[in-house]
């Protein structure tokens, strides 16, 4: 049936693959650095030696250095099609690798890995893995690409969240995200093969010029939408998808919380738009006969249930990591939004909003964990009275969650209008899409801030004259990211012009 | 009588609707995680039939390549729940899932 390629066919594959990878090569210099973290971890023994943490450090700087270097590159396909080179990608790339940077500096600060772990062994590497996972799931153009990488992903998620193994909540944490995220990305690579019989092809370009060719059975592919929208969901972590998150964050080590709600639901969405926006068909009326069932209105449900639920469930919660997953969910809904639209301005407002979230969400778990660290705790009520003991945090974590409601003068606020104005731009289809998410904004004042109010109205019941000093590096870094906050919340052009550079797909401008 | 002697697309594709059902059915209603992980190798392997299935009927060998992907990946997934499902009886000296629910709204 198939018959071998020939000698000439042979070297034109080798000679195209040498071509492709002069693009790759920030992955390839991450996984070097996996595997020297592997070594490196037989030298440095114990917790206290802070060797494989700076080498971590240093080595996803260097990574950045690759990747700037591939800004001049010429946006496109390669490995047959396999990978993509776009400013889309790159803008993900940058915030991955940042976003590892962090997780890695506020694993140095969290005390609890000194009482849960003996060595620290090979989270490092595990936190690289995860993240090349992550750069290459923005970076698929194919559907075997997208289910290696998001698998990638997912493997080295469930161990992080499962590392502190004699802690209970986190081997419950890490099996109750194995088995919804083996759930739902067995049923998305289902989908993917009814896809893939479809339209007989496996890259998403394709896959979009057979479906607007040839024309395609609409109950098949609502089938196959609702199924792959099942995978796709459980990676933002978007109602009804979400029910593995508020355990996976309270349970979870508190950076790999951080590094879950900003660079794992970032990567989900990197490959929702891509998919999305390239592979799907967006006719008119592509199925007369079932109406309204098409990805946009399943994206809107799906976006008004995560707003709601997340908004709504959050009020209720007593522990800080939870409540924060619930607001995860909420502002995935946001995210969505965003996507809705479908154009340029909303893609410039997804990404931004995805900086802004990035940079906010990071500085209140970090704030989180320097408080775990003196009291030991993350309920609610023992923030009582902290706003006095520790002020410096205090004041950061309110600037933090006000962020997260999207008040002035922060990023937060900047993301939230441009999501809206987006939406209101696209005219008046979508007005009630932004006013349910003005509201939803509002219901999440409320939860956003009984925090800063245990924080500094109430009194706490213990007068402990602990040493509650956090170190001076510590305070360094939460000052940088809360200055951050009112900074871009401020002069948010470069954030804005970065974000609109980078919603540039395939080397094309959307419409 | 011709639809029941020769096999063909349909075929495959029924056996792997079924399996998928199987699958789900298993994952929702079991309570003992290796029988959920059981259920998770079923999924795998329905969506594993129909790519093999469309590649044989479609023509080019994307199906089959992919589906030897996913076969590597249930064995890493396998491999990796099995660790989590072992710490995890170490820990709560059971693998009912109904029973490991200490974190509650």
């Amino acid at each position: 049936m198939f018959e071998l390629p020939s000698g000439a066919e042979i070297q034109g594959i080798i000679a195209s693959l040498e071509a492709s990878v002069g693009f790759f090569i920030p992955e390839l210099y991450l996984s070097v650095l996996f595997m020297l973290l592997i070594v490196v971890d037989l030298f440095a023994k114990g917790r206290k030696n802070n060797l494989l943490s700076i080498t971590t450090l240093l080595g996803l700087a260097g990574s950045i250095f690759f990747i700037y270097q591939q800004h001049s590159m010429q946006p496109g396909e390669f490995f047959f099609g396999m990978y993509v080179l776009d400013e889309f990608a790159l803008f993900f790339k940058y915030l991955f690798v940042i976003s590892a940077m962090i997780a890695v500096v506020i694993t140095m600060a969290d005390e609890q890995f000194d009482r849960e772990v003996k060595s620290i062994g090979e989270y490092y590497a595990l936190i690289v893995a995860m993240l090349i996972g992550m750069i290459m799931m923005a970076s698929s153009a194919d559907l075997m690409m997208i289910i290696l990488s998001m698998e990638l992903v997912s493997l080295t998620a469930y161990i992080l969240t499962g590392y502190f193994k004699r802690d209970p909540r986190s081997s419950e944490a890490a099996l109750k995200y194995l088995v919804y995220g083996a759930v739902s990305s067995g049923l998305m690579i289902y989908g993917f093969s009814l896809i893939y019989g479809l339209t007989a092809q496996t890259n998403l370009i394709k896959i979009s010029a057979e479906l607007s060719a040839h024309g395609y059975d609409p109950v098949v592919m609502i089938l196959a939408s609702l199924i792959v929208l099942a995978g796709f969901g459980y990676k933002i972590g978007a109602v009804p998808f979400h029910f593995w998150s508020p355990d996976v964050y309270e349970g979870a080590p508190t950076p790999i919380t951080a590094y879950l709600s900003v660079a794992s639901k970032a990567s989900g969405f990197a490959l929702l738009m891509r998919f999305f926006y390239i592979a799907v068909p967006h006719v008119v009326n592509p199925y007369e006969d079932i109406i309204g069932i098409d990805w946009v209105s399943l994206l809107i449900i799906l976006s008004i249930a995560s707003m709601i639920y997340g908004n709504v469930v959050a009020l209720w919660q007593k522990n800080v990591k939870r409540l924060l997953a619930y607001s995860s969910i909420a502002h995935a809904g946001y995210l969505l939004l965003g996507i809705i639209v479908m154009d340029q301005l909303g893609t410039q407002a997804t990404l931004f909003y995805l900086l802004s979230y990035f940079l906010v969400n990071f500085g209140a778990f970090y704030v989180v964990i320097l408080i775990a660290n003196k009291t030991g705790s993350e309920n609610l009520d023992d923030y009582r009275g902290l706003g006095k003991r520790m002020p410096l945090a205090g004041a950061a974590l309110t600037v933090f969650l006000i962020s997260l409601v999207g008040l002035p003068p922060t990023v937060g606020f900047i993301g939230k209008l441009m999501i809206f104005s987006a939406l209101l731009a696209k005219g008046s289809l979508y007005i009630w899409l932004a006013l349910i998410g003005v509201m939803t904004s509002v219901i999440s004042l409320y939860y956003y801030m009984l925090i800063p109010l245990n924080m500094y109205l109430r009194d706490s019941e213990q007068h402990g004259e602990k040493n509650m000093d956090s170190g001076m590096l510590a305070k360094v870094l939460m000052a940088l990211l809360m200055i951050l906050t009112l900074y871009f919340g401020l002069f948010f052009q470069p954030l804005s012009d970065f974000a609109k550079y980078s919603s540039a797909m395939f080397g094309v401008k959307l419409y | 009588m011709e639809q029941l002697t020769t096999i063909g697309l349909n075929h495959y594709l029924t056996i792997s609707a079924i399996l998928l059902c199987l699958g789900l059915f298993a994952v929702m209603t079991r309570k003992n995680a290796i029988v959920i992980l059981m259920g998770v190798e079923l999924i795998l392997n329905a969506a594993n039939i129909n790519f093999l299935a469309f590649s044989k009927y479609n023509g080019g060998m994307e199906g089959v390549m992919i589906s030897l992907f996913v076969i590597v990946l249930a064995a890493a997934e396998a491999a990796i729940a099995l660790a989590i499902v072992i710490n995890i009886f170490k820990i709560f000296k059971s693998v009912d899932v109904s029973s490991i629910d200490s974190m509650k709204e």
